[in-house]
């Protein structure tokens, strides 16, 4: 009888353990797949087209997309609690109207305004923060709101692209980093800097374990007596403020203030986060698939640009049929771990 | 009175009078209807020419909120359909034929038909959420539009098709015609059958209605079909307005307006209650602010600020908790009056 007990015991004990130990690995599953869909690209890449393989290339796809890694990120910790921010791609274009009006028509030095615009889309998160919270207001409509208002600030300030001409946005815009005849912008550099702070605010602090705990469950979050309202306000306050930072970026790269720029910037982000394998419910994904996430979507359009003969247009259909299966797969996944 | 006051309907009705009266003292002749070649001219009708496109789109996003979801890929919807038909128009050699047009406009129909039986399968058979089910159709949309009309506007010279979005018939824009019907056939289907109390109960909590013996999936998935048909005849209307086809920017931002209409219509976005007329009414609206920034010389560009003001105000109203937090805390520290009173002081004010 006892014999038969601890067989019992024990089977289930080692029946138990390799689901645990797949439990586990399935957490990584989604950017697993990310990562060997992005070297699947890569190789197909490099066998179809003559220079792809160029190390310059993938440095290429880093300085084309920083503005978008950076949003992603604030994005990510978004997601990560279950909300959705709409309003990022209206702030970055506020940014960069702000920067180039504040910089061009009031003459206004640098030092003052890069701050400055910064604070002003940290405020912008903030506020929504506060109204989704206290007001009890679905993110969805509340950031869309901040949309609306964010664009219609821009033609506020000017219906027509202002060009930028200072000399430190010049400066920025042109300087490179070398290394053994490889370079990047100093925009590559800043945006690695905010996804390294962000992967270690995420994973070593109590507002990272926070954002994760929220996400999992509010209700849960309430009762353990976590600060879900203050984690909640706070992940909007860091979405608006990486929104500036990524506008401070793009300025650099476009060197002008448009309202039009970055026009469904929003739904690249929040593909990115997704194909990172960010689950979209909340409480699950890392940062570092949302680095591979922006890299797909812009290995997606280095491929559409080697390949020649294919549209733009292509690279909206392939990002919709991609986020389509990670959805799916999300799907696949959290449906079995529950 | 306060009767009054309390209706639905009230609020959205009161905002448009407002505004219609803010436009006639700025432009005089406002009001006046002429009868011209037949056809009835005026502002009046203007504004209801190009509110029908925004009553179709709101139309089926109301059914969509009622069940619980939302559909942000109308918008690309809107433009696939537009595609569609003036691909097909555009290859025909006889572009007169009453024929070519109906076969386009069906071809058109039957497309946005299965891209809303596409978000319906995911939203109620994969259960995935509603913004994000939708967002793919959103983000792959444009390319598909893109990709049938080859990245470039087709134009056609097709006058049968140019009725549906800027023809007349019976003195009235063929548009607000197709709008008023499919409005009726609506307010028939919701109203006079149990149909738009299952949605309500499905909307309101799909798993007691799906336990109470409705079948919500199949409810949700139509909801959605009537949603994608809906943007699909939106569609062929704006791009017959303009005989032409442009995959970028036909229904570019509608979602968001089609939203914003419902909202000020009175349909809670939680799903389970919804107001046909209150969505008509609030698509009205809409245009009706567009057309008065417009009069009024404002860049038309910043009705996105005003959207936003608006947005931002209707939801602070509708939220139980902003109400308690902002009444509630008044209420306090005021010597207790009686409740009753008031109205009462209302009343003469």
């Amino acid at each position: 009888m006892i014999d038969l007990g601890e067989t019992k015991t024990g089977t289930s004990t080692a029946g138990a353990a390799l689901p645990r130990l797949l439990d586990a690995r399935r957490r990584y599953l989604p950017v697993l797949a990310t990562l060997a869909l992005l070297a699947l690209m890569y190789g197909l890449g490099a066998v179809n087209y003559e220079g792809f393989s160029d190390t310059q290339v993938l440095l290429n796809v880093l300085i084309d997309n920083a503005f978008l890694l950076v949003v992603a990120v604030g994005m990510t910790f978004v997601i990560l609690t279950g909300g959705i921010d709409l309003s990022v791609g209206a702030v970055v274009a506020l940014t960069t109207m702000i920067s180039a009006s504040l910089l061009e028509q009031r003459g206004w030095p640098p030092g003052v305004v890069l701050p400055l615009v910064l604070l002003i889309g940290a405020a912008f998160g903030f506020a929504m923060g506060c109204v989704i919270h206290f007001f009890e207001i679905q993110p969805f409509i509340a950031t869309l709101a901040g949309m609306f208002l964010a664009r219609g600030l821009c033609y506020v300030i000017s219906t027509d692209s202002i060009p930028i001409t200072d000399g430190f946005w010049t400066t920025m815009a042109q300087s490179k980093l070398r290394a053994g005849g490889f370079f990047v912008s100093t925009s590559v550099l800043i945006a690695l800097v905010v996804v390294l702070g962000a992967a270690y605010v995420l994973a070593y602090t109590r507002l990272g374990r926070d954002v994760y705990a929220v996400g999992g469950s509010p209700q849960s979050a309430l009762l353990m007596g976590l600060p879900v309202g203050r984690t909640r306000i706070a992940v909007y306050t860091i979405s608006g403020f990486c929104s500036a930072l990524g506008g401070v970026l793009l300025s650099f790269y476009m060197l002008s203030g448009y309202g039009l720029h970055a026009t469904g910037l929003e739904l690249d982000a929040i593909a990115a986060v997704v194909i990172g394998g960010t689950l979209l419910t909340g409480g699950s994904g890392y940062l570092f698939g949302t680095v591979l996430g922006v890299l797909v979507l812009g290995l997606i359009q280095t491929i559409i640009t080697f390949q020649g003969n294919l549209s733009s247009w292509w690279t909206k259909i392939v990002i919709g049929v991609l986020l389509a299966a990670f959805i799916l797969l999300q799907r696949a996944v959290s449906r079995r771990a529950s | 009175m306060t009767n009054l006051l309390r209706h639905r309907l009230f609020w959205p009705l009161a905002i448009l009078a407002l505004l219609l009266l803010g436009n006639l003292a700025f432009t005089p002749g406002f009001f006046s209807i002429q009868l011209r070649d037949g056809h009835l001219y005026g502002s009046l009708i203007d504004i209801l020419r190009l509110s029908a496109p925004l009553v179709l789109v709101a139309l089926g996003m109301t059914v969509v909120i009622a069940t619980g979801g939302i559909d942000l890929s109308v918008g690309a919807v809107v433009a696939i359909a537009g595609a569609l038909a003036c691909l097909r128009i555009s290859e025909q050699d006889n572009q007169q034929s009453v024929s070519v047009v109906l076969l386009a406009v069906g071809l058109a129909l039957l497309g946005s038909l299965l891209l809303g039986l596409w978000n319906g399968f995911l939203v109620a058979a994969v259960g995935i959420q509603p913004i994000i089910a939708t967002l793919i159709l959103m983000v792959a949309g444009r390319g598909i539009a893109q990709l049938i009309t080859g990245g470039q506007i087709i134009t056609i010279t097709s006058d049968p098709y140019r009725l549906i979005g800027a023809g007349y018939w019976l003195t009235l824009p063929f548009s607000v015609l197709i709008a008023v019907v499919v409005t009726a056939i609506a307010v028939t289907l919701t109203r006079r059958t149990a149909l738009g109390l299952l949605i309500e109960a499905v909307g309101g909590n799909p798993r007691a209605s799906r336990l109470a013996g409705i079948r919500s999936r199949r409810l949700i998935v139509s909801a959605y079909v009537f949603c994608g048909l809906c943007a699909g005849v939106a569609g062929l209307m704006i791009s017959s307005n303009v005989s032409s086809a442009d995959g970028n920017n036909a229904g570019l931002l509608i979602e968001l307006d089609a939203i914003l209409a419902v909202v000020i219509g009175g349909t809670a976005l939680a799903g389970g209650r919804f107001s046909i007329a209150g969505t008509v009414l609030g698509a009205v609206i809409i245009k009706t602010l567009d057309t008065t920034i417009y009069t009024i010389g404002i860049t038309p560009e910043t009705t996105l600020l005003f959207k936003a003001v608006v947005v931002i105000v209707l939801c602070l109203a509708q939220s139980p908790a902003f109400r308690n937090r902002v009444f509630a805390r008044r209420r306090h520290p005021d010597p207790p009056a009686p409740t009753a009173s008031a109205p009462k002081l209302e009343v003469p004010a």
